[in-house]
């Protein structure tokens, strides 16, 4: 089941060196005892193509979005800088830019169904002059932001001057206050047009008293609007949204469609895959997650819950309920078990940035698959294992549905996902690589590494002997058998184009570099 | 002047407030408001002769407005700002030409970060700003706050900008051209971030003409450049100017250069620029001799026929006339006759669909014998099409196709196509055929099909989506014309009726005015005999709601029937109406007879409707009074003005 070919491949080729993954920032640390609110819990994280922006988002509806520090020297930063120890290898470094509240709890009232203001899913999308655009969703509503920097201005030298009436000089910021348009007979504007384009005539040169308002610009300050809402498309939770390469496109994935939009138009989308079955009761297999190829605009790939991902040629029709390929791997039927399909569910898929490779994680295991072979994963990387004697229990808590999530680095040389008490892994996908790493997300992530074996076995045995000690709250025994399900890592992203990761464990923002 | 009375009051307790002391006008907030609002009446000349007298306004009187309105340019309410920037050229012309140049236009492209709204209104304005600038010779002033209105993130902010800079480049002199106008749209090319350069695309088609040679020679490889950028954005708007911008280079270059252009175009791996490269086929079609056109265009499209992607032969299938009308009719009939007989044979729906729509204008471009040849076994396969959509599509053309095959071949092929699609199971066939009834009446007459044509009508009038329903609705009058008295009294009358009855009140409602229609379709003897009996019986309908679809229809009959009949006929029912035991059948009885009192004649309306009014007004039910009381002073003013 170790996919990736096994052990006499190492000899041939040098391996990557595994990675000494180093703690760089956190963001919202939980003191120790702390209560973690539940609107707090961040629900989504991602990165933007060019590494420079992060975001979040939480249960709360709302979304942060963090800047890249280290590779710019402008302004307020540098000091920064040079107060900070020069290292040769720069990491990373990303300072907290803005938040805004991205969606409210709602209530459908035709349904009766609350629906949550969590954000499922955030996507960015193409970065336009110095305007960062995203597109956020909850189970039912995906919203268009466009976050900017606005100058907070000041007016002055008006016509008429306020202050003499006022004895109070009148700060107008950009951002406006929201105050309602008040014009009283709303009608009554064109009257006014009317009346000063006809019933007044200028002198030729102009009136000279008259001049423009003078606008002193002070300190910029991140601004979020709401552009565009793409609403009512969706009979069942979204779980996934991805852009397509064309930049004008993307889509939207809920348990049983998925629809495709264009990001000026949120009128109307279009219903490409639909898997409901005419009777619900025939119901067998669910979608779990979708996204876009990074670069050809027609292909996409969705999962499914029963562990298998399909390949679809938007080419080939309107309707794409047929694929192209199929990737999946049949279980032997001896290990069948009550488990075997819902631990055989997929909760993420993600491709490689090149687009040859698609990852793709389940309960137990990563996999990765190359676009061109259906039948077999190239490498499988165990990542709960060791958790198959209490699949039982954790049936009986719910815990069996967990979603993990999971990424590839952006050379494509490493995959990662999260797991329970708050540890993730990264292992090595290139061809001999032994990488498998077991980290935790505190301030001291290598501290479970060194029990890590360096034997080139990726079943994840490893785990069960990690001695748990100090921060923990669980205290696991040395078989890890008291794992802490409460405390898990589901989301985390992998910066695009360096060896840095930001995991997100209930309220807290970790960020490691390599 | 009641509002006004409220704002003079409000105004004076601004102007008193001059001292201010009340917390209350400490918020500046209020302020602005409140001085707009003496911009919506400005027509109360003593409002101004206050402001004079208090120390507030240092200005005079009758420029306090435009005063307001130059520093609502800066207000924070954007409504506010709305305002200001769509009076631009008020503001324009208190300044003078001079300082508009030097100070407005300036002012306007330093405060370029406001919301998108305001930025569109400003981009629109300033594409008719030539009169206040100076004329064309200072037309140039305008194009820096439009250069940076297109780089902004909001596309429709762009393309207004692209459109009025077009506007303005199409006015301004030759040497202004080449001096500011060509430099802009280098820069935005060259632009750092993409929304620069898909606007640059827009513009070309401007600059071009005028530039000097070498000049040329660069805007082309730009151009071209553009066609390769990085971002699909850009290659598409590439894609979608290049017909504008082809139009305006030599014929020379034009097979070299922009021809070169066109096929990196339509072999771009996104589907969306390629789609675009289908429309720019018909274009540059158009712009090439014929023999280029087959050399160049010709493959071109009978590529994009068989493309991988549908969407692309979707494209195909939509542009196919122009297309068609660009290469000609010859290689029509040698090379697009087969590609459209494969696009009408396509796996996808989409792409049949869109090319089913256009079978007739197709067979139009062809002669008769070809289309019957080729084309017509495509149409019959698709009238069994598996797609609803698809046989949808065909029957709302298919008609058509009757006067360019003749009346044998129409009768021999298409009759039974016709007569197929008509028992559709699928209503929105059979409505589109029915709608197009009249185009085969001229060519075989309505006989060969009425046989089938009975059923169809009956079964989509009995359709248990009342939307159907009311679509046959519609076509009632048309059909009515087309078979004519005859055919109608026996067979379509009692449907007419029934659908007085609907349950769903859309239904009803379009029925009253069907039997409006069929009145002056057929005239007023007619419905004497064929309507108006059938209607009034159903007065004594058990139901309210379908007396009250009667007065409804009634008081759509009257005008078409005339006073006469309207005073011997219908008015007695309606007053009779008067006594019926629902207030709302009493108050519209009373709409009804305000409706009517401008027919009949003046003794009529003291005799008869005037008195029922009056027992109406004195009714228990306050809606009833209201509405009585309203016909009866409405009849006062016929009184008086006559």
């Amino acid at each position: 089941m170790n996919g990736i070919g096994g052990e006499e491949v190492t000899a041939r080729a040098e391996p990557a060196r595994p990675l000494e993954w180093k703690f760089a920032q956190v963001f919202g640390e939980r003191a120790f005892g702390e209560e973690v609110q539940e609107v707090d819990i961040i629900s989504a994280i991602e990165f933007d193509k060019t590494g420079d922006h992060l975001a979040t988002g939480d249960r709360g509806g709302r979304v942060v979005l963090f800047n890249r520090t280290d590779t710019r020297d402008h302004g307020g930063n540098r000091r920064d800088l040079e107060m900070a120890d020069y290292s040769p290898s720069r990491h990373p470094e990303f300072h907290y830019k803005t938040e805004f509240q991205s969606h409210e709890p709602e209530f459908d009232y035709l349904k009766s169904l609350e629906i949550e203001e969590k954000i499922n899913k955030i996507r960015w999308c193409q970065t336009a002059n110095s305007a960062l655009f995203l597109l956020s969703t909850n189970d039912k509503t995906i919203k268009f932001w466009k976050v900017q920097e606005k100058k907070v201005k000041k007016v002055c030298d008006m016509n008429v001057d306020p202050s003499k009436a006022l004895g109070n000089g009148i700060v107008c910021s950009s951002i406006s206050t929201s105050s309602k348009p008040c014009i009283a007979n709303g009608g009554c504007v064109n009257r006014t047009f009317n009346y000063l384009s006809t019933d007044f005539s200028f002198p030729p040169g102009g009136i000279p008293f008259l001049h423009l308002p003078r606008v002193m610009s002070h300190e910029t300050s991140s601004v979020a609007r709401c552009r565009r809402i793409y609403a009512h498309a969706h009979d069942y939770h979204i779980n996934s949204i991805s852009n397509n390469s064309d930049g004008e496109t993307f889509i939207s994935a809920d348990d049983l469609r998925i629809n495709l939009w264009n990001l000026e138009i949120s009128s109307q989308s279009f219903n490409i895959v639909d898997v409901k079955p005419a009777n619900m009761e025939d119901l067998t297999e669910v979608i779990t997650s979708a996204e876009f190829h990074p670069s050809h605009c027609n292909m996409l790939a969705y999962s499914s819950s029963k562990g298998s991902i399909r390949l679809i040629d938007l080419r080939q029709s309107a309707l794409c309920d047929t694929h192209c390929k199929l990737f999946e791997e049949l279980e032997a039927s001896t290990s069948r078990s009550f488990f075997t399909e819902i631990i055989a569910s997929i909760s993420d898929i993600k491709f490689s940035k090149d687009g040859r490779h698609l990852l793709s994680r389940d309960y137990m295991t990563l996999k990765l698959w190359d676009i061109n072979m259906e039948s077999v994963p190239v490498a499988t990387f165990q990542v709960h294992e060791h958790l198959r004697p209490k699949l039982c229990d954790l049936y009986e808590n719910d815990s069996i549905f967990d979603k993990f999530e999971c990424c590839l680095s952006g050379d494509g040389l490493r995959v990662a996902t999260g797991s329970y008490s708050n540890l993730f892994r990264v292992f090595g996908c290139s061809e001999g690589s032994t990488e498998a790493t077991t980290l935790e997300a505190n301030k001291n992530p290598m501290m479970r590494q060194v029990q890590t074996p360096s034997r080139p076995s990726r079943s994840l045995g490893s785990l069960s002997r990690v001695g748990r000690r100090g921060t923990d709250s669980s205290g696991a025994d040395t078989n890890g058998n008291a794992f802490d399900f409460m405390t898990k890592l589901l989301h985390l992203a992998w910066h695009p184009t360096e060896n840095s990761l930001a995991c997100a464990t209930s309220n807290s923002l970790y960020m490691y570099y390599a | 002047m009641k509002d006004t009375d409220f704002f003079f009051s409000a105004l004076l307790k601004l102007v008193e407030g001059s001292s201010l002391s009340s917390p209350k006008f400490q918020d500046g907030l209020r302020l602005p408001h409140l001085r707009s609002q003496i911009l919506l009446f400005p027509n109360c000349p003593f409002l101004f002769s206050h402001f004079h007298c208090s120390e507030m306004a240092m200005i005079d009187e009758p420029l306090y407005p435009i005063a307001v309105l130059i520093d609502e340019l800066k207000n924070e309410d954007i409504q506010l700002r709305l305002n200001s920037i769509r009076r631009l050229s008020t503001i324009a012309r208190a300044l003078g030409e001079e300082r508009t140049r030097k100070e407005l236009i300036p002012f306007l492209s330093e405060n370029n970060d406001d919301d998108d709204e305001v930025l569109l209104a400003m981009a629109e304005e300033l594409g008719v700003f030539i009169p206040y600038v100076g004329g064309v010779e200072h037309a140039n002033v305008l194009l820096p706050p439009l250069e940076t209105l297109c780089t902004v993130e909001e596309t429709c902010v762009r393309d207004k900008a692209v459109e009025s800079l077009c506007r303005i480049g199409a006015q301004m002199r030759e040497p202004d051209l080449v001096e500011s106008f060509i430099p802009l749209v280098k820069r935005l090319a060259a632009g750092e971030w993409f929304t620069a350069r898909v606007s640059s695309c827009g513009l070309f088609h401007i600059a071009y003409p005028s530039a000097p040679e070498t000049l040329k020679t660069e805007l082309r490889a730009i151009y071209s450049q553009l066609c390769q950028d990085d971002m699909p954005m850009v290659r598409r708007s590439a894609a979608s100017n290049l017909g504008k911008f082809a139009a305006t280079v030599e014929a020379a270059h034009l097979k070299a250069d922009i021809m070169s252009i066109f096929e990196d175009l339509t072999q771009d791996d996104q589907d969306s620029v390629r789609l675009l490269a289908v429309e720019g086929c018909a274009a540059l079609g158009k712009l090439l001799e014929p023999q280029d056109c087959v050399a160049h265009i010709l493959p071109v499209i009978v590529n994009f026929s068989q493309d991988k992607s549908w969407r692309v032969r979707y494209m195909v299938a939509n542009q196919l006339y122009e297309l068609c009308e660009a290469v000609g009719p010859e290689p029509t009939r040698s090379d697009l006759v087969p590609a459209y007989v494969r696009l009408l044979r396509d796996n996808e729906a989409e792409v049949r669909i869109a090319a089913a729509g256009k079978v007739t204008k197709f067979c139009r471009i062809l002669n008769p014998e070809l289309a019957i040849q080729h084309i017509l076994p495509c149409v019959k396969e698709l009238s069994s099409d598996s797609s609803q959509h698809v046989r949808s599509a065909l029957a709302s053309v298919i008609m058509g196709m009757a006067p360019v095959l003749g009346k044998d071949a129409t009768i021999d092929q298409l009759l039974p196509i016709f007569l197929s699609l008509l028992k559709d199971e699928f209503p929105d066939v059979r409505l589109n055929i029915i709608s197009k009834l009249d185009q085969v009446n001229q060519v075989i007459g309505i006989d060969l099909l009425s046989q089938s044509l009975l059923p169809a009508i009956v079964e989509l009038a009995e359709d248990r989506h009342w939307r159907v329903r009311l679509a046959i609705i519609e076509y009632i009058p048309l059909l009515a014309s087309q078979l004519g008295v005859g055919f109608f009294d026996d067979k379509l009358g009692a449907l007419c009726m029934q659908w007085l009855k609907d349950k769903v009140y859309s239904i009803r409602d379009a029925a009253a005015n069907n039997v409006k229609r069929l009145a002056e379709e057929f005239g007023p003897d007619w419905a004497m005999q064929h309507i108006i009996p059938q209607v009034l019986d159903m007065i004594n309908n058990p139901h309210y709601l379908y007396r009250m679809t009667i007065l409804h229809a009634i008081s759509l009959l009257a005008p078409v029937m005339g006073p006469e009949i309207t005073c011997s006929k219908l008015l007695p029912v309606v007053i009779n109406a008067a006594k019926d035991r629902v207030p709302n059948i009493k108050f519209n009885v009373a709409k009804v007879l305000q409706s009517l009192t401008p027919i009949v004649d003046q003794s009529v309306v003291d005799k008869t409707i005037r008195p029922c009014l009056v027992e109406l007004s004195e009714d228990p039910d306050v809606d009833v009074r209201f509405f009585a009381s309203q016909a009866l002073q409405a009849s006062d003013q016929i009184m008086m003005s006559s």
